[in-house]
């Protein structure tokens, strides 16, 4: 299993070395566009964390892209012109996909907004529970108990 | 005046995330629509495994059936690949171009696959996924149907049937060229 890994890693580092020289692009770009997209036969994985095939042929894409002179903003379009909004890890902030971006803050507020006046009403409830109103009989309980007189 | 208000407050909370949950059950996750149905197909330059050059421009003015598939691809790609080859022999005269694309595999098990059931229209090899991505492929089996003036018109996911094929072509067959 061990020699199997390390095979597999200097492949790959091999691979690596060679795409590196071929081309003059900033890895760091690479992982960054790499890392805004999804990739495509995973399960919630961008392309830049996927060991899959699908996603080395699409950093290789990305690599190439930005060898012949694209920006990161175009590679991140032709991807988008190609898989529509969905490749994209985090929606765009403008139209309908604001409220994705909206609706978490707006509930978080509207909840603390909640628990703040939930709480003054618990906190202020004793004061506004009216004391029972006391009988001449119980008066004069309170008054022979207090005294110390004789209990019944 | 307080009650009443209380009484809406838990529906008018839960209902809307039932709503959303219920949305979220009835869509399917994998079925995401393509961006290019109706757009220009994008050109491809392939050479197929006779050796033969092919170009989407070559073939203008046909219908294109773009079939991508791997030969690790199972069941789908198995399922399909005796309604290609049955598709390609009904239509080859009609103006339909069938081409298969060989994404994400090796030369010699691709080899195998086309050999065990005896394709016949031509099958070319992307070993670099350029054209898979062009095309916003997901996942193989995947079939795109490209009308007479090389727009994508219908998607396929999944294994393709007889059925499927015929519906797609004869509806493109019928518009005017």
């Amino acid at each position: 299993m061990i020699p199997v890994l390390v095979a597999v890693l200097a492949v790959s580092a091999a691979l690596t070395g060679i795409a590196g020289a071929a081309s003059p692009v900033d890895e760091r770009v690479v992982h960054d566009v790499a890392a805004q997209l999804r990739c495509v036969v995973c399960q919630n994985l961008s392309v830049a964390d996927s060991p899959s095939e699908t996603a080395n042929q699409m950093r290789q894409i990305i690599r190439e892209r930005l060898a012949a002179g694209e920006s990161p903003e175009q590679v991140r379009a032709y991807f988008v012109e190609k898989y529509g909004q969905w490749i994209l890890l985090s929606p765009p902030k403008e139209g309908f996909n604001l409220l994705v971006w909206v609706v978490p803050f707006a509930g978080l507020g509207a909840g603390l907004v909640l628990v703040a006046v939930v709480l003054r009403r618990w906190t202020r409830r004793p004061a506004a529970v009216p004391s029972t109103p006391v009988d001449a009989a119980m008066r004069e309980r309170i008054r022979r108990e207090m005294s110390g007189g004789p209990r019944p | 005046m307080r009650r009443r208000w209380q009484r809406w407050a838990i529906p008018a909370a839960v209902l809307p995330v039932l709503a959303l949950l219920a949305y979220g059950f009835w869509t399917n996750p994998r079925e995401i629509p393509s961006p290019l149905l109706g757009r220009a197909a994008a050109p491809f330059a392939l050479t197929t495994f006779d050796r033969v050059p092919l170009t989407l421009e070559d073939l203008r003015g046909k219908i294109v059936l773009l079939n991508f598939w791997a030969s690790w691809c199972i069941p789908a790609c198995y399922d399909e690949a005796p309604a290609l080859e049955r598709t390609w022999q009904a239509y080859k005269d009609k103006g339909v171009m069938v081409v298969g694309v060989n994404v994400q595999d090796t030369e010699e098990p691709a080899r195998t696959f086309l050999a065990r059931f005896g394709h016949s229209f031509p099958n070319a090899p992307d070993p670099k996924g350029h054209i898979a991505v062009d095309y916003g492929v997901y996942g193989v089996p995947e079939t795109f149907f490209i009308d007479r003036r090389g727009r994508v018109r219908f998607k396929h996911v999944g294994a393709l049937t007889d059925e499927a094929a015929r519906q797609r072509l004869d509806s493109l067959l019928e518009e005017p060229s």
